[in-house]
């Protein structure tokens, strides 16, 4: 095909702005538009009012809301929403035997309020745990062997062993693990519940009991002494199960043929349900064992609804004065725990039998010191404080359930009978923890007094001021004590040796010291904190608590000018040594940092302590460092270097950025949130210079597009490269950097041969000429306005990307490359035109600096010239194959869309090779049918024009192609 | 083709007095429809006499003398042979609970030596080619309530080394005081055995406090009788070493079956005691014994 000689259509850009304009018509106030606000002013929703109407049930103005036909046909309420209000209740009563109802019921009876018992278990398993051998001694027989029978006289030896006999038909006589770790022990409780429900669920009731029994049995066992309260809690669990599995089948057995109410009443209840009730009660007394009984009939506590009214009110006393049989106060103060426990979630009300229980504990307290105790402790090697530490959860709970909605005067009183027990520690420590934090707090002086008062080797103090110091945190002591308080306080926790203890204490006191004083009395605290964890290094194993420390600062100092300004701030967050736990917590502070810096900030302190911090949070990053991770330090990062701002100083700014370079170079988004930020300055600048650079701000802006340039080629990742390129190169131009603005652009097009065919998107390998083929259309568009360079020839730029688009390795099957040189056809249109679609003041682009020479414009032409040759080479490439039909048609069509858009079409040749491209793109019924129809109407359209009717003429020779 | 025959009280818990009806149905499931030779009910009150191993010997001659006593019996035909259709039947009875003559309804009880049980028992007749099937079913008899009314006397009791009767060496004895109070020793069978216990000191620590709960019963005629204790239950009131100068509460429930209202006749004797245990460390075993009277209201 002949070279076809190109002329661009000359396009006056501003006509046509008009033409495309709609016609607008003003919309008066009054009129009804769909767009306008609607804006109700008085809506009244009468349901019901009048039946069956449909209109007036709402009034509304302005026109727009019509009344919601729906909602104003119903009477009232609908019958589908009245179905299911009546339905609700009756869905829960049925459902109330299973868990659901249950709960609520114990909520409704506790109150959430209430630290319930699920909480305090994992905390009690966490902490009391030991390394020594356990052992479980099962006897799932009777207890043969095992003290010979206590009535010598009475029982004959032959009827016992027959009856031990039968017992023991069922399973092996007797069962002893030796040599279990805790998880073992664990595991063993576990399997035993498991064995629990199953023997139920077979019906096996008597088998169940046997293992309650048993289990219960373990908890006499005091060997490894400091396992007990995780042993009570493990074996509570299975005398819940228990407890829960008799409940629940007494109920079903009632249920029928209708479901128990919550509330039942003795009357409710069918005989056989009593009858089966009341044998597992006498099941129950006869059980051999103090303990056990004690525990499974405590377990099973709530079944005495089933059986009369004051059941309950009658038992618990009455359990609670046989704990007094239990000899070892441990034990026995676990029992009544256990008991309080079980009391407060059957019958909350009946607080007589707490504090009962909290008495005797207080009358038996001597034991602790008694002989055998004292023996056991020697036996095992434990030390009294340890020992009297197993204690607390115990009694915490039982005061926790006395405390809880107890009067003043009740909590006074106990206080009281504590202290007549010679203050005694133990108890103080419990008072603290389980009375509410405000009553302790208001009375704290009183507290710290009895604390000193405290015999120094029984408890360790510093566990008492701790708990003190958990009291007054959340709760407000009298203003004009608490400095007294603190001084007190510290006084006493400063002194504590062990590194481990004092920071345990520490911690909780920083709360307090946080919550009531300023910077002054926290940096102190900071200050003694950093002398006793740093000896030995000690920090090293309380790194919890020191990140507790550090959160607990900032829930309360969020105004990082003030937390900065802190002295001991940053020597502190030096302790944090171990590279995770440091980055931790340099994390904790951006996000709070982030979340409460409301308003960008110069501040030198907090500038200073933020780079640190940022710093070490990227130092963090190395070759393993996980992408994720990656990216969450990077967005941490750059929340920081968004709130830095040094206002009119760009200067200031620039050299932050700078140094921020040099900090960050790891993390590639920092480095680009970077280069933004500059970018931003140097058009900052030039708005606050109206666009009239002063040597001085040119000489900035140049520094800013140096800084990009100098940045950019540090990044991996190539599009970003080059889209900053491209960015970058555009605000220099902005700025009237013609000179770096071009070297931007050269760069990103000697960048464009080494962008890879395929990259990876969020972890999938894609192709990148989608990618490629964007940027060089931003790319283009950005070309009209930059000028040529002086000493380069024409269209340089120009050239250079299509000579590189020419050289890239493009996919063999693809027309990218074609697409690129149709996609340029329209910007050397617009090059020639006389003046640009756009262009950046103060910038003269080529339309002035050729000012329309004819040489200028046979250049563009060439060009042109040589893409159609090129374009039309390839389509006939394509027409060589059938396959490829579709996408010569395709290419055909956009080509055809150029012409008709950029050139000019009185040129016969153009004419022409535009009628036969339509012919082309038709050929095979590729097209689409619509579009082609609506081009043609379009160019009838066009051709109806003035200085167009050269179109009408061309119109007629382009043929639709019909499908049959 | 099988048949499950059963006899369902009326009362859940198949409890009753003298003098009442003992009603209930007997319930036949047969898939196919069955035929038989006529189906009776059979109620009888036994005491049954046993002697023991070690008074065999000695009584060996009068040992097969020992015969059941008959309460109450009574026999009656709850359908004549013929035909039972197939699925779920269930046929009403009704025996009124009387004596003949002077007989007493004794209460259940199930001791070693001594039970006294109720039975009820449903027998089948069927073809000779099937074999008869029969059913059998114990109902409890509480014996009527006792007329007089019970007025608790408590009992106070002190044990110390002193007081102690058949220890060998008395020296031996570690020094201990004990003191406590029976609420009672005239019981209502249904309510709980109560009292209190102190220790005031011990010098060896405890090991264990018990209530051993233990049944004497005694069987004979004219030519001579046998006494056995045994013991029905144990219970645990204190474990270890309890703390000095506490009460400790006595506390026992009365299982069922295994008691009834203490019992003296002609032929045999059933008595109740209860035994105070006290095991100390060093396994010294000191034991308080307190007959008990027990009585229905």
């Amino acid at each position: 095909m002949a070279a076809v000689q190109w002329r661009s259509s000359g396009r006056s850009y501003d006509a046509e702005l008009q033409r495309c304009r709609p016609e607008f018509a003003p919309v008066d106030f009054g009129d009804y538009h769909p767009l306008k606000a609607i804006t109700v002013t008085d809506t009244k929703t009468r349901r019901g009012a009048r039946k069956g109407s449909t209109s007036s049930s709402c009034s509304s103005s302005s026109s727009s809301v019509p009344p919601d036909p729906l909602s104003s046909l119903m009477d009232g309420t609908d019958p589908l929403s009245m179905f299911a209000a009546a339905e609700t209740p009756a869905i829960t009563h049925s459902a109330s035997a299973g868990d659901l109802g249950k709960k609520k019921k114990e909520e409704e009876a506790v109150g959430a309020d209430f630290e319930p018992w699920s909480l305090k278990r994992g905390e009690i398993l966490a902490r009391f745990t030991t390394t020594e051998k356990l052992s479980i001694n099962l006897f799932m027989g009777s207890d043969r062997g095992k003290a010979p029978s206590p009535g010598p006289s009475a029982v004959s030896e032959k009827v016992r062993t027959r009856l031990e006999e039968l017992d023991d038909l069922e399973e092996g006589s007797q069962k002893e693990l030796l040599n279990l770790s805790q998880q073992d022990y664990a595991n063993r409780i576990e399997e035993l519940n498991q064995s629990l429900k199953e023997a139920w669920s077979s019906d096996q009731k008597v088998k169940a009991l046997k293992i309650v029994i048993q289990c219960s049995k373990l908890l006499s066992d005091t060997s490894v002494i400091q396992f007990y309260p995780s042993k009570f809690v493990l074996i509570t669990d299975i005398l819940d199960t228990f407890g829960r599995l008799v409940f629940d089948r007494i109920w079903t057995m009632c249920s029928d043929p209708r479901t128990l109410p919550e509330s039942f009443t003795v009357d409710d209840v069918n005989d056989t349900a009593k009858e089966t009730c009341l044998n597992w009660f006498f099941k129950i007394a006869s059980i051999r064992e103090l303990l056990p009984r004690l525990y499974v009939e405590a377990a099973i506590l709530k079944c005495n609804r089933f059986l009369n009214k004051s059941g309950i009110q009658e038992t618990l006393p009455r359990l609670t004065a046989m704990i007094r049989g239990i000899g070892d106060p441990l034990v026995a103060a676990y029992a009544r725990a256990y008991l309080c426990r079980v009391g407060m979630e059957v019958a909350p009300q009946l607080k007589d039998s707490l504090n009962r229980n909290f008495f005797d504990l207080l009358g038996s307290f001597r034991q602790i010191s008694s002989e055998s105790v004292q023996n056991q402790l020697v036996l095992q090697r434990v030390e009294v404080p340890e020992y009297l530490t197993l204690y607390s959860p115990a009694i915490n709970w039982i005061l926790q359930c006395i405390a809880y909605r107890a009067p003043e005067p009740l909590l006074m009183e106990m206080m009281e009978r504590c202290k007549k027990l010679g203050n005694n520690a133990l108890l103080l420590n419990s008072v603290m923890r389980a009375f509410r934090a405000e009553f302790v707090a208001a009375r704290a002086t009183d507290f710290i007094g009895m604390i000193k008062d405290c015999d120094e080797a029984g408890f360790p103090k510093h566990l008492l001021f701790g708990s003190l110091g958990r009291s007054v945190a959340c709760a407000d002591p009298p203003e004009s004590e608490r400095l007294t308080i603190l001084n007190e306080a510290w006084k006493v926790v400063t002194k504590v040796r062990s590194p481990q203890d004092y920071i345990n204490c520490a911690e909780i006191w920083v709360e307090f010291t946080c919550r009531h004083f300023a910077k002054r009395e926290v940096n102190t605290v900071l200050a003694d904190i950093i002398k006793h964890m740093t000896p030995d290094r000690a920090f090293e194993d309380a790194y919890p608590q020191l990140q507790s420390v550090i959160r607990k600062i900032l829930t309360y100092f969020q105004d990082f000018s003030v937390l900065f300004s802190m002295e001991r701030f940053l020597p502190f967050l030096d302790m944090f040594q171990k590279d995770s736990v440091r980055v931790e917590v340099c994390r904790s502070i951006m996000e709070v940092f982030i979340k409460n810096q409301v308003d960008p900030t110069r501040d030198p302190v907090i500038l200073n302590a933020m780079l640190h911090i940022c710093k070490t949070m990227h130092d963090s990053v190395n070759a393993l460092t996980l992408e994720d991770e990656k990216r969450s330090l990077s967005l941490l990062i750059i929340g920081f270097i968004r709130m830095v701002s040094f206002g009119r100083d760009f200067e200031q700014q620039l050299s932050f950025c700078v140094e921020a370079r040099a900090s960050f170079c790891n993390l590639e988004s920092v480095l680009v949130q970077l280069i933004h930020t500059v970018n931003t300055l140097a058009m900052e600048t030039s708005s606050v210079m109206r666009g009239n650079h002063s040597r001085k701000t040119a000489a900035f802006v140049r520094a800013c597009a140096a800084y990009s340039f100098i940045t950019v080629p540090s990044l991996s990742s190539i599009f970003s490269r080059l889209s900053l390129y491209l960015l970058s190169g555009q605000v220099a131009l902005a700025n009237q950097c013609l000179s770096q603005a071009d070297a931007f652009l050269k760069a990103a097009v000697s960048l464009l041969p080494d962008v890879p065919r395929s990259i990876t998107v969020e972890g999938k390998l894609r192709s990148s000429e989608s990618f490629l083929l964007d940027f060089i259309n931003n790319f283009l568009s950005t070309l009209l306005v930059v000028p040529d360079h002086p000493e380069h020839g024409v269209l340089y730029l120009v050239r250079g990307l299509l000579n590189m688009v020419q050289d890239y390795s493009w996919e063999e099957s693809s027309d990218a490359k074609v697409r690129v040189y149709i996609s340029a056809l329209p910007l050397l249109a617009a090059m020639s035109q006389e003046s640009y679609l756009y262009s950046i003041p103060k910038v003269d682009s080529n339309e002035t600096l050729y000012g329309g020479d004819p040489k200028f414009l046979s250049e563009i032409n060439k060009l042109c010239e040589t893409l159609i040759g090129q374009i039309l080479d390839q389509l006939k490439t394509l027409g060589r194959d059938e396959q490829s039909a579709r996408r010569q048609a395709s290419m055909a069509f956009s080509l055809f869309g150029v012409l008709l858009a950029h050139g000019d079409l009185r040129n016969n040749k153009l004419s022409q090779l535009f009628v036969n491209l339509w012919n082309l793109s038709q050929k095979h019924g590729h097209s689409e049918t619509r579009v082609s129809v609506r081009t043609l109407d379009f160019l009838k359209l066009q051709s109806q024009q003035a200085d167009m009717s050269h179109l009408s003429e061309t119109v007629q020779r382009l043929a639709l192609q019909t499908r049959t | 083709m099988s048949v499950t025959l059963d006899i369902r009280l009326k009362r859940a818990n198949k409890v009753y007095h003298e003098g009442e009806l003992v009603a209930g149905v007997i319930l036949l499931v047969c898939k196919e429809p069955l035929q038989h030779h006529g189906v009776s009910l059979n109620l009888e009150g036994l005491v049954n006499l046993q002697l023991s191993s070690k008074s065999v010997g000695v009584f060996e001659a009068f040992y097969n003398s020992v015969k059941p006593i008959q309460l109450i019996s009574s026999n009656i035909e709850v359908a004549k042979a013929g035909k039972i259709p197939g699925g779920k039947t269930e046929i009403p009875f009704e025996f009124p609970l009387n004596t003949k003559g002077n007989k007493v309804l004794y209460e259940t009880y199930h001791g070693v030596f001594v039970n006294i049980q109720y039975t009820l028992r449903c027998d089948m007749k069927r073809s000779l080619l099937a074999k008869d099937l029969s059913r059998s079913c114990e109902f409890i008899v509480h014996s009527q309530p006792q007329k007089a009314k019970v007025v608790p006397t408590p009992v106070n009791f002190t044990i110390t080394p002193d007081t102690l009767q058949n220890s060998r060496e008395r020296s031996a004895v570690p020094k201990f005081l004990v003191r406590g109070k029976l609420d009672a020793t005239n019981c209502v069978i249904s309510q709980p055995l109560t009292g209190e216990l102190v220790v005031e000191n011990s010098d060896v620590p405890i090991k264990s406090i018990e209530l051993q709960l233990v049944r004497v019963e005694t069987c004979g005629c004219a030519e001579g009788y046998a006494r056995d204790a045994t013991e029905i239950q144990n219970i645990q009131i204190a474990e270890g070493d309890v703390c000095h100068g506490l009460p400790i509460p006595i506390y026992m429930v009365f299982p069922r079956l295994f008691i009834c209202p203490t019992l003296e006749t002609t032929n045999f004797k059933v008595e109740f005691e209860v035994n105070v245990v006290m095991v100390l460390h060093d396994d010294h075993l000191i034991t308080e014994n307190f007959p008990l009277k027990l009585c229905r209201v």
